[in-house]
């Protein structure tokens, strides 16, 4: 098994699975991992695949720093935050957290705020692929 | 100073790089409007676009350090 390092961009498959066993610690009774996955389906319109970019530097800087964030917070014995970069099919994983916290609502909690703060702060961009051959950035402006 | 730009912008804009000629003192904000007049294309999504100096998130007050790697970052869609 390759070991990934727990808090980076990558352009392969996100072994999820791996991450998820590098955070497990014995202190704590709680591993909680979150995936994001390329949905089908955006307000009507289909989805056939989706290409990620990042400001590589930055993105990495920022992860880091939502690391440190959520270690503050929480109790974390371990956290890994990936995002996959490039083309990426229906289905595909696009994202992981792992977070292990002594007790389970630590967990959730610490998973939740690290997922959230990555999808407003991380310098990482979507472009649909709609089925109908169009494509567009995505860029919320909410 | 060179701009980086990512998705969008470097689509409406046309390069993933700008070459920018500001004087010495000027702000974020002074960069903000410079892209807006010179890529009118770009001006609306500018509004709502980060400008990022050294990695980090700039308010439009600060001024711009020499030698400072910038990037025009669209809202981010990670995830």
């Amino acid at each position: 098994m390759t070991e990934t390092a727990m808090i980076s961009l990558t352009r392969d498959l996100i072994d999820y699975h791996a991450l998820t066993e590098q955070v497990r610690r014995p202190q704590c009774g709680a591993v909680v991992t979150f995936l994001g996955t390329v949905r089908d389906l955006t307000d009507g319109k289909v989805t056939a695949a989706l290409d990620y970019e990042a400001y590589p530097g930055m993105a990495e800087k920022k992860l880091a720093e939502i690391e440190r964030e959520t270690r503050e917070r929480w109790p974390v014995g371990d956290i890994a935050l990936v995002h996959r970069l490039g083309h990426l099919e229906v289905s595909e994983i696009s994202v992981a957290v792992a977070v292990s916290c002594p007790h389970r609502h630590q967990a959730f909690d610490a998973c939740r705020y690290a997922i959230d703060r990555l999808k407003e702060l991380v310098p990482i961009w979507k472009k649909e692929n709609w089925a109908d051959g169009t494509t567009e950035w995505v860029h919320p402006t909410t | 100073m060179k701009v980086r730009l990512f998705a969008r912008a470097r689509d409406l804009a046309g390069a993933d790089t700008i070459d920018v000629d500001l004087p010495a003192g000027a702000t974020v904000g002074d960069l903000r409007r410079l892209l807006g007049r010179r890529y009118p294309a770009l001006a609306g999504l500018l509004q709502h676009s980060a400008l990022a100096v050294n990695d980090d998130f700039a308010d439009d007050a600060l001024t711009l350090p020499v030698n400072a790697e910038v990037a025009l970052l669209p809202p981010v869609s990670g995830g």
